[in-house]
């Protein structure tokens, strides 16, 4: 009961919730998708997202220890973002792409912005967009069962048919993290579960996106349309892993349902109307340049005060 | 001669049009995706800079003050086209790879602002240093941009490849968004020099090395760009601060206090900028 009599100044209650049990929790929702993924693309997918890990965490350590700034590496976020950005890498990839894209997403667009909550972009999905951006040929070599082939998403863009079953389970051509759906929404349910997320912007993205698709696509209400472009390429993981980021996203949360449905947009607009078949990447990333404008535009009232005055 | 030699300096280092006053980023970013094309952007801008900085400084009296920005552009815009139909008529492959950006020289700041800042309040010899000085530190930097792209977005420097067979070029460096990514890095890099040399700078001995025309009085002194306004900020700071206060408390005698405490705070801010 002497406990009871101690005098300190407040907060008197803290949460246990840390960034770094945050990051933990990120890396356990992401982890069915790694394992199937290495379990269907084989030891390379492995390496791939080990290379990608090693990197960003040496590439923080290394840019922290240069500049003479405390070290960050214990919050767990580079290895986050090693795993996001081997997620959405072809297995194919040369050992060396990893690198450049740990680089680049850490140095570049985390640290020299600084550092983590102060980043204005995804970082693993700059880096993503800059390798694809850097080298076309070898971030779309799609390699599935030995042989070189399309992934379903350019299958229906030129009018293909693709089998939606097969999609949903993984058993498809893609990068590391993106083919199965199953194992992308485990690590959602982890997420929500836990709290880190809520549905506000998957909900709105998805719904936005499917109903821009009844509307623009040509193919009316058609299920299996729908289901094959909801399951194909990184919407799933873009839209419960990295539109979700901390960081990224509107704090409101009528901007975030803002974001959500501009999202959806855009991606709608990327595959029906732009000259490539994904677009999850690019949306997300012009959504992330939007939020302080998102933001300022919902910023909620408070209680008693007056819509449209300055706070 | 000493004046001349200042004013290439001025435009080549300390008030580099590019890495320091970031003047003209439209010809910085869209004509350097390899070192011939910034080389031949730079030496373009240049001569067309001093051939109008000398005019308008001869002019320089003539002009009325209210149409002198009219009569700027109708100078600038025709030495652009002389420059244009020569670089038609002898260099076509650097015509046609620079296209629509020859034209657009008329409109680059760095030239309307030479010659609004300089060459209308100069005589003439000054002011053709002047715009040799700033077109000579645009070009510079220009090829250096255009080095650091072509070397990571094709392998290649002035088209001689240099990279071993197996390097992947680096395509985005080719593209608009390599060049605010090696801009900004050159910039970043030039400013770390020059904070050490600053810091350097400390000594005595190097502190008397005055610019052209320094009356030590730094608070008068409009040079943004001046290294010993920089040195002084640095270590000097609590002495300064009082001098600084006297003076400004003679100059601004005539204000009230209140507006001379906001006036101190920004010009604070301004020096440590």
């Amino acid at each position: 009961m002497s406990d009871l009599l101690k005098v300190s100044s407040n907060p008197h209650v803290r949460s246990r919730v840390s960034t770094t049990s945050i990051m933990l929790t990120v890396i356990l929702a992401l982890m069915p998708s790694a394992c199937f993924g290495i379990w269907h693309f084989g030891y390379r997918a492995a390496v791939i997202i080990l290379i990608s890990i090693a990197t960003c965490v040496a590439s923080e350590c290394l840019f922290e220890l240069i500049l003479r700034k405390p070290f960050t590496i214990r919050d767990c976020s580079a290895v986050v973002t090693g795993l996001l950005l081997a997620m959405n890498l072809p297995s194919t990839v040369p050992y060396w792409i990893p690198v450049i894209g740990g680089v680049f997403a850490i140095v570049i667009v985390k640290m020299l912005f600084g550092g983590i909550g102060q980043n204005f972009m995804n970082p693993a999905l700059g880096a993503r967009c800059f390798l694809l951006l850097s080298f076309a040929s070898l971030m779309t070599d799609f390699n599935y069962d030995g042989m070189t082939s399309a992934t379903p998403l350019a299958v229906i863009k030129s009018g293909g048919e693709v089998e939606v079953w097969d999609m949903i389970l993984g058993n498809t051509a893609g990068t590391i993290g993106e083919t199965s759906v199953i194992a992308i929404l485990i690590g959602a349910c982890i997420l929500l579960l836990a709290g880190i997320i809520d549905l506000r912007i998957p909900f709105s993205y998805l719904i936005s996106f499917v109903l821009f698709l009844c509307i623009f696509s040509g193919e009316g209400v058609n299920e299996t349309y729908i289901v094959a472009q909801l399951s194909g390429g990184g919407l799933m993981l873009g839209a419960f892993f990295m539109a979700t980021d901390y960081a990224t996203r509107p704090i409101t949360k009528k901007g975030q349902i803002v974001f959500g449905v501009f999202l959806g947009i855009m991606t709608g607009l990327f595959r029906l109307f732009g000259a490539s078949a994904e677009g999850v990447s690019y949306a997300i990333i012009i959504g992330n340049l939007l939020v302080p404008l998102i933001e300022k535009v919902t910023r909620p009232v408070p209680f008693g005060g007056k819509a449209g005055k300055k706070a | 001669m000493n004046k001349a030699i200042e004013r290439l300096y001025n435009g080549l280092v300390r008030e580099n049009p590019t890495f320091v006053l970031t003047l003209g980023m439209c010809p910085t970013l869209a004509v350097t995706t390899s070192a011939m094309n910034g080389l031949g952007m730079g030496l373009t801008t240049t001569a067309v800079l001093v051939l109008s900085n000398a005019l308008i400084s001869l002019l320089r009296k003539v002009i009325p003050n209210r149409v002198r920005i009219p009569a700027f552009i109708v100078i600038i815009a025709s030495f652009v086209t002389v420059v244009q139909l020569l670089l038609q008529a002898f260099l076509p492959t650097l015509y046609d790879a620079l296209g629509i950006y020859i034209p657009l020289i008329v409109v680059n700041c760095i030239i309307l602002g030479r010659a609004e800042a300089y060459a209308y309040k100069n005589p003439v010899l000054p002011s053709v240093f002047d715009g040799l000085g700033m077109g000579l530190g645009f070009s510079f930097a220009l090829t250096c941009i255009g080095i650091f792209r072509e070397l990571l977005g094709a392998g290649e420097i002035f088209g001689c490849h240099v990279m071993p067979e197996s390097y992947v070029p680096v395509s985005i460096f080719i593209m608009a968004p390599g060049a605010f990514f090696v801009l900004a890095m050159l910039t970043a890099l030039q400013n770390k020099i020059r904070s050490v040399a600053a810091s350097r700078a400390k000594t005595p001995s190097d502190r008397t090395e005055k610019p052209q025309g320094c009356s030590s009085d730094c608070e008068a002194c409009g040079e943004s760009g001046c290294a010993m306004r920089f040195y002084d900020d640095r270590s000097g700071q609590k002495q300064d601060t009082e001098k600084k206060q006297d003076t400004e408390q003679k100059q601004e005698g005539k204000q009230e206090p209140e507006t001379d405490a906001s006036g101190n705070g920004m010009k604070e801010v301004e020096k440590n900028d």
